[in-house]
């Protein structure tokens, strides 16, 4: 086990070095030039010719990627052309945003997705399960955009119960250790400001989960009703075994594989969808980060953000891969 | 029933789940009461303001946009001051100043007793560190032992654009209150320069402290002091109890700068009450803020140009000048400034804005009339634009103060100009490649939509920068006169503003007489405020500056 998941980080270094490339590439292929985006009207050749000496981009593009190699190496992600800022520092600060929004989406999306789900499958053909196979339908095919607004207009706006933007009121004062705010309130003890972290991300999680909850309960749904027609699902049955144990501790966990990679996959889809999220909620995290920096060809940010992205995304599939093994003992892991 | 029982357990969970969350959050509720109660007696006044994006970062010698100047302009100040709604420039941190008869020489005469906020006191040392850290050459001399100062990160780029290593020989500290920058040249503009956020005076020790961290810990001398800054969320500042000038603000105790990127959720947060000044919302929310009696609507015509230019390194736009003209009474532009400024603007007669001194009056501005354009397009050799062919006609991709939606602009454009017979086909690229392809005048290119955004209200910066083509082949408008570029010379050669005054409105009516460009707009600014939001002027430069400003 321990081999296998060694094995499957080191794998990410060429996973990494294939990113980077490619995206190297990309950039330099798509027209567009910094330089001249930060100067704007006012730029002249000779400021566009200084700017971008300062910034190396007037050497050749394989001396460009090379020095980006070699800073890689040394853990530098380098320095952001906008900010002038380490693009790690920027990281640091956005990132955990963007994890704990996802996260908190993808918990609300389980959570209501897989009891969904499996009443939607114990019903089959009931009220229930016609009324949340729509709702998952239409969950699926809302855009973000406008359900954000929806909701900030109905609970903040009408009912006053929700904070409508950002992530902590303007009045709350909390020392940041991991960026990660539910989690820095609960370290430092600060009531307050977990209460006001948690009220705030309710919309933006709730907005984010509607599509992964709609995918996972239709997947739970499908998954369970095969497993529901297997013969050990009836011998449990027949044993004398309640409903209960049945459908969770027999069903359940055989229906869970799916489900599982299903999950992992959404977990890519939810980073992408926190891209229209973070805007609307006005959610310090890199989705934005990420859209201005193409939209300004901050190339460095580009650089470094997909990098840890698909850092991220590869070591979740390495975790759906691991969880496998504890749903089902039968899949070992090789 | 069996079913019944397992479900029912199931939802015992997840509700016994939400008590524990609900009870954690509301044992923090209690607590937080208390908290709030505090906190009121301690923090008398936040003024929230929201706006569009974050702040790239807060050294003013670095920075070129508006929503790091914004932040910038509470923290520091610079040697003179602009009024508080207009250009004209009034004493800053300089009490007066002296130019020498060849307009060569400046002697500025500093406030004595000001002090940065972390204690460093101000004087010309700090002045020569400040704006001498820009030069190229660094032609400077302290009175004191003064500073090493550091390489430049990057070029310094309002420094650069303003040309003012071509300008500014030397800066010499002569005693502890009295600063003289020597000129290599005679620049009139020179002293409106010097009050741009990027000669903004700052604390040379804090500098020195981390050269590479300043952008992010910014000390200055202005009515408030910089906290704290969540990157991409908000930046604090707090107000400077020890500030120098007794006779007015700064009022507020604190002051939160929220990036809000969507216009409409900013909106919403000020209806809210949650935020009390919303930059830029949607032209449609204006409406609505005009029948919201909780709220105001502080507006300012900016101190900008949207217009339309010729390809003037090619025929027949170079010399055909009924051409020109035929093109500028053939757009409506009030329809333009109505339906897609949707009322933010005011229509342009001459390409400056009507706040400037040198604006010319006398100007009649092109109408929009299609027969009169007609006439002019068959006395330029085009009748009924027979013989022109498909001309392109170069619209903006992206949104600028002074040009809400190009492509929109572009359509309308080129829907007026198919009335009098000229087919005009819109190409746009991407913002960083239309400015560079623009910048090359090519042959693909007929007519272009651009525009400007002042930095110092002279006249200059305007009318010199964009059309003199002979200045410069970095000129956006490549129209070559002599005679315009000799008014233009003059004018930077003369430091009497009455002359001054004269001299642009004379290259005003050369503009109107030679049709070089096509004014097409100014843009209003309009940001809606809570009604308890007082003294908050807009600044035509974009500036905010909240010195003054109170919670009633």
């Amino acid at each position: 086990m321990l081999a296998y998941i060694s094995r499957r980080i080191l794998i990410l270094i060429p996973t990494l070095l294939g990113v980077s490339i490619i995206v190297f590439v990309m950039l330099h292929i798509t027209p567009g030039d910094p330089a001249e985006l930060l100067l704007g009207e006012r730029a002249t050749e000779e400021a566009l010719f200084e700017l971008r000496e300062h910034l190396g981009l007037n050497e050749p593009l394989y001396v460009q990627y090379g020095m980006f190699l070699k800073r890689l190496m040394k853990g530098d992600l380098g320095v952001t052309i906008w900010t002038r800022q380490k693009v790690w520092t920027e990281i640091k600060h956005r990132f955990p945003a963007t994890i704990e929004l996802t996260l908190a989406a993808l918990c609300i999306a389980c959570f209501f997705g897989i009891i969904f789900g499996i009443i939607s499958a114990t019903k089959q053909y009931s009220v229930f399960d016609y009324v949340s196979m729509i709702g998952a339908l239409a969950g699926v095919s809302m855009p973000i955009f406008w359900l954000g607004l929806i909701f900030m207009l109905i609970f903040s706006l009408n009912l006053g119960w929700l904070p409508i933007s950002g992530r902590l009121s303007v009045d709350i004062d909390l020392e940041v250790i991991t960026n990660f705010y539910i989690l820095d309130a609960v370290l430092t003890r600060n009531w307050a400001a977990l209460k006001d972290a948690v009220w705030h991300i309710i919309m933006p999680a709730v907005t984010l989960s509607t599509i992964p909850m709609a995918i996972v309960a239709r997947m739970t749904r499908s998954a369970m009703l095969e497993v529901l027609r297997q013969d050990y699902i009836k011998t449990a049955k027949a044993k004398g075994l309640s409903n209960f144990t049945v459908t969770f501790k027999h069903a359940l966990r055989n229906a869970l594989i799916p489900v599982v990679t299903t999950v992992g996959l959404q977990f890519g889809v939810a980073l992408g969808g926190a891209i229209l999220t973070e805007t609307i909620f006005a959610w310090p995290g890199v989705g934005k980060w990420m859209y201005d920096a193409v939209m300004q060809r901050d190339y460095m940010v580009i650089q470094g953000g997909t990098l840890i992205i698909a850092a991220v995304f590869v070591v979740i599939n390495l975790c759906v891969d691991v969880l496998y093994a504890v749903i089902n003992p039968r899949i070992s892991v090789q | 029933m069996k079913k019944g029982k397992f479900l029912f357990k199931f939802w015992l969970v997840g509700l016994a789940t939400a008590l524990v969350i609900f009870g954690i959050t509301s044992c923090g509720e209690k607590k937080e009461e208390a908290k709030v109660e505090e906190a009121k007696v301690i923090e008398k006044t936040t003024l929230v303001f929201g706006r569009g994006g974050d702040s790239v970062g807060l050294d003013p010698a670095y920075e070129t946009d508006g929503n790091s100047f914004m932040v910038c302009d509470n923290i520091y100040e610079a040697l003179v001051f602009y009024a508080d709604e207009s250009t004209a420039l009034e004493p800053g941190l300089a009490e007066s100043w002296d130019i020498s008869p060849d307009g060569k020489t400046y002697t500025f005469h500093l406030r004595k007793g000001v002090k940065f906020h972390d204690g460093t006191p101000f004087n010309a040392d700090a002045v020569v560190f400040s704006i001498g850290r820009m030069m190229k050459e660094r032609n400077v001399k302290f009175v004191g032992k003064g500073w090493e100062i550091p390489a430049q990160e990057r070029p310094p780029e309002y420094w650069v654009s303003m040309e003012m290593d071509k300008t500014v020989g030397s800066i010499e500290a002569v005693d502890e209150n009295t600063v003289v920058f020597k000129l290599k040249r005679v620049e009139a503009p020179f002293m409106a320069n010097m009050g741009m956020d990027f000669a903004d005076i700052i604390s040379p020790t804090a500098f020195m402290k981390n050269p590479k961290e300043f952008l992010r810990n910014p000390v200055g001398t202005g009515p408030f002091k910089f906290v704290k800054w969540v990157t991409a969320d908000r930046i604090i500042l707090e107000k400077n109890e020890n500030y120098w000038d007794k006779s007015g603000g700064p009022y507020l105790d604190k002051v939160v700068f929220r990036s809000i990127p969507e216009n409409s959720v900013r909106f919403l947060e000020l209806k809210t009450g949650n935020i009390h000044i919303c930059q830029f919302p949607n032209p449609a929310d204006i409406e609505l803020a005009k029948k919201d009696s909780n709220l105001i609507l502080p507006t300012q015509p900016g101190m900008n140009i949207g217009y339309l230019s010729f390809n003037h390194t090619k025929e027949p736009w170079k010399s055909n000048l009924n051409l020109r003209k035929a093109i500028a009474h053939a757009i409506d532009r009030k329809a333009i400034v109505d339906n897609i400024y949707q009322g933010m603007g005011q229509t342009a007669k001459n390409p400056i804005p009507p706040t400037m001194w040198g604006y010319n009056q006398n100007v009649p501005g092109f109408k929009y009339d299609p027969e009169l354009a007609k006439k002019f397009l068959s006395d330029a050799g085009y009748p009924d634009g027979k013989g022109l062919g498909e001309i392109t006609l170069w619209s903006m991709p992206v949104p600028r103060p002074y040009n809400p939606d190009g492509r929109k602009i572009g359509e309308a454009m080129s829907a007026d100009l198919a009335k009098v017979g000229i087919k005009a086909k819109i190409v746009t690229f991407e913002w960083g490649t239309y400015l560079k392809r623009q910048r090359e005048q090519p042959e693909d290119m007929d007519l272009f939509q651009l525009g400007w955004t002042g930095d110092n209200g002279d006249p200059d910066n305007f009318l010199a920068v964009l059309f003199d083509g002979l200045a410069s082949s970095s000129i956006r408008t490549q129209w070559h006169n002599e005679k315009y570029h000799e008014l233009m010379v003059n004018g930077r050669q003369t430091v009497d503003q009455a002359k001054r005054t004269k001299i642009y409105e004379e290259a005003l009516q050369l503009i109107y007489d030679e049709c070089p460009v096509i004014s097409i707009a100014h843009s209003t600014v309009i940001w809606p405020s809570l009604k308890n939001v007082t003294n908050f002027k807009l600044h035509p430069t974009g500036s905010v500056r909240l010195k003054n400003v109170s919670l009633k």
